[in-house]
């Protein structure tokens, strides 16, 4: 592992306070580091937390979260960072590539102008200066005909193409980090990978790090270099993608794999089947033990007794579970 | 273009169904304008047959509302029993004070309730935020015949302002300025009462499609592309949020006929509303059907005005139409 890293999140917590009933901690504990140019995906089921650990990155939670811990960005902590300098920063140096590009752009705003709008906020152009930029940015994100696009409302665009605006968005200021939730989430497979090869020829270019958060693990297969596996507001486990592939350690990231390939497989059939026998734990009452092990095939007495804290099997391995030490 | 098309379609049918639900219903009402001279044994029943045949009123309802259409297309909407003139210029006479009075109240009412509106959204929940909502929901909850007795029975008492028509009797005598320092004063109690009703409606509505839009997904977004706050509201939110406002509108300006009706009477205001009701009650039957018609035309305009301006101000209605420019 690198050094000097992009970011690096230390023991990060983000809790909901709902006006009646308990708190929810939605991510709980979270130390991650990402290098720069690196891209780390982050894996896991629906409501495991992802999504706010985005959020959380940006400093962008709704009213009545609370987040505690570290951020630490090129030797700048954002957690006590004021809002003034967080805002020149979003967008400037950590741009978040949302998820559902339908309801991500303004509807009556045309998309070269939405583009332009964050080369605005950030950097000092003049008004045609900034329409060629958004128009480089345009042929950059693969579009052949920006001067059509440039003028092109969001409901005229398709899927794919609006995902590019709000890719080219996100590029607009060159930042050092890309957040991308589920970028590829509301999109058809064809598409998936069109977008996933524009992001990695980004990276190329720009020597930009990316963050992708997915729950599905053949979006990260190929395309990051390490990746989280997250569950229920944790991190499980850490490995390259290539270890966490080939020799998941964890039985939570084991079970995903069996899934992923049983997919594999069965290609070209679509079946709704259980992913995993029972349910994630509710946010809201969460066990002492470690979380998977109402669902594990392989617990044993103690994971219903303490957390596991991390084990390194294996240099630049991070496991949280009790089959590799004690 | 076809989307024009299509609403001025729309609109000429309305016209055309308000107008026949008008005879359908002064038909089936009980009673007519000669009802109380059939009481009067000095009239005979033969001159009451005459003048009923004078108005055309002996005809068939088809026979009359045939000739009452064909006579509207001409601008000539019948004849008024009770003024014995005709209705369309007694209407306007009448129409032109009640405009007066609810174009300013309406322009003084979006002047306030939109900066208001956006302010107590852009700020929820701080003080100019619960303010408007607490005073919105007072005068809300208060029927404006209340409100108008109410305000009428304070501006009697202390003698601030005159009470009842719209001139003080010399004022022929008035120069041109002090003339309309009178009218003036003689429009402000009933156009309060109208601002402060309409307003507490209105600036709700502003202060709900602002705080929908500045919670939606794509507002998000561009906060965490590093937009400002102003920017963000002025450039980003406004926009969307005009939409509802701008049929909103709509509304209020199709109301301009009809919405001070109760504010008019109460105050002694000469618009329409007090001749109408007059109407109404004597069975006047085309000053009444007059009337209708004179609002149902302001409440399709008003609403075809919004609808104009959506196409302006949101793509996504223009779009409809666009693939023909």
């Amino acid at each position: 592992m690198a050094r000097d890293h992009l970011i690096r999140v230390s023991d990060l917590s983000v809790t909901y306070c709902a006006d009646e009933g308990m708190p929810i901690r939605a991510v709980d504990g979270i130390s991650l580091e990402i290098s720069p140019q690196e891209i780390v995906g982050i894996l896991g089921e629906s409501g495991c937390g992802k999504s706010t650990l985005a959020g959380a990155l940006l400093r962008l939670l709704p009213p009545g979260a609370k987040s505690e811990g570290g951020i630490l960005f090129r030797g700048l902590e954002l957690m006590n960072l004021p809002e003034a300098e967080l805002r020149a920063l979003r967008g400037r140096e950590i741009a978040l590539i949302p998820q559902d590009p339908a309801l991500s752009l303004n509807p009556v705003i045309t998309a070269g102008v939405l583009i332009g709008e964050v080369l605005r906020a950030h950097l000092p152009l003049s008004a045609a200066e900034r329409r060629q930029r958004v128009k480089e940015l345009l042929c950059e994100v693969g579009f052949d005909r920006p001067e059509e696009i440039y003028s092109a409302y969001p409901h005229q665009l398709s899927g794919g193409q609006r995902q590019r605006i709000a890719i080219a968005q996100a590029m607009a200021c060159r930042p050092g980090l890309l957040v991308a939730d589920e970028p590829t989430g509301k999109l058809d497979a064809t598409l998936q990978s069109e977008i996933i090869e524009l992001l990695s020829k980004i990276r190329q270019q720009h020597g930009t790090a990316i963050l992708i958060i997915s729950h599905d693990p053949a979006i990260l297969a190929g395309f990051s270099d390490r990746i989280a596996v997250m569950y229920a507001g944790r991190i499980v486990e850490v490995g390259s993608s290539a270890e966490i592939f080939g020799r998941p350690l964890h039985p939570y990231t084991q079970a995903l794999m069996r899934i992923a390939s049983s997919m594999i497989t069965s290609a070209g059939v679509i079946s709704r089947f259980p992913a995993i026998a029972g349910e994630s734990p509710d946010p809201g009452c969460i066990a002492e033990g470690c979380r998977f092990e109402p669902r594990c095939s392989e617990r044993m007495d103690v994971c219903s007794q303490r957390y596991p804290q991390t084990f390194l099997p294996e240099p630049s391995r991070l496991v949280n579970c009790f089959k590799y030490g004690e | 273009m076809n989307y024009i098309l299509r609403r001025l379609l729309r609109a000429m049918l309305l016209l055309v169904g308000v107008s026949a639900l008008c005879f359908l219903f002064t038909e089936m009402a009980p009673g007519s304008f000669f009802d109380e001279m059939r009481l009067n044994p000095q009239i005979s029943p033969e001159t009451i047959a005459a003048l009923r045949s004078s108005y055309g009123l002996d005809q068939p309802l088809a026979v009359r509302y045939a000739r009452w259409v064909n006579a509207a297309l001409r601008a000539d909407l019948g004849y008024s029993i009770a003024y014995n003139a005709p209705v369309a210029p007694l209407l306007w006479s009448r129409a032109k004070n009640t405009l007066l009075l609810t174009t300013c109240a309406l322009a003084i009412t979006w002047l306030i309730s939109v900066p208001l509106g956006v302010w107590a959204a852009s700020r929820r929940g701080g003080l100019v935020d619960r303010a408007v909502t607490l005073a919105s929901s007072f005068v809300i909850s208060v029927p404006e015949l209340v409100i108008a007795v109410g305000l009428l029975a304070l501006v009697v008492r202390w003698r601030i302002l005159p009470v009842g028509g719209m001139m003080s009797a010399d004022s022929d005598a008035l120069s041109m300025l002090a003339k309309l320092k009178d009218v003036a004063r003689h429009l402000a109690l009933p156009a309060f009462i109208l601002i402060l009703c309409e307003t507490s409606i209105i600036v709700r509505h502003v202060r709900a499609s602002v705080l929908e839009v500045l919670g939606a997904t794509y507002v998000q977004a561009a906060r965490g592309l590093g937009m400002s706050q102003s920017r963000l509201l002025f450039r980003h939110v406004l926009p969307v949020a005009a939409n509802p406002a701008i049929s909103l509108l709509g509304f209020s300006l199709a109301g301009l006929l009809s919405g001070s009706l109760i504010v008019e009477v109460v105050c002694g205001w000469p618009g329409l509303g007090p001749l109408i009701l007059e109407a109404t009650l004597s069975r006047d039957l085309y000053l009444v059907i007059g009337g209708i018609m004179f609002s149902a035309l302001f409440m399709i305009g008003g609403n075809f005005v919004a609808d104009m301006m959506l196409i302006v101000v949101d793509p996504r209605i223009r779009k409809e139409g666009v693939d023909a420019r």
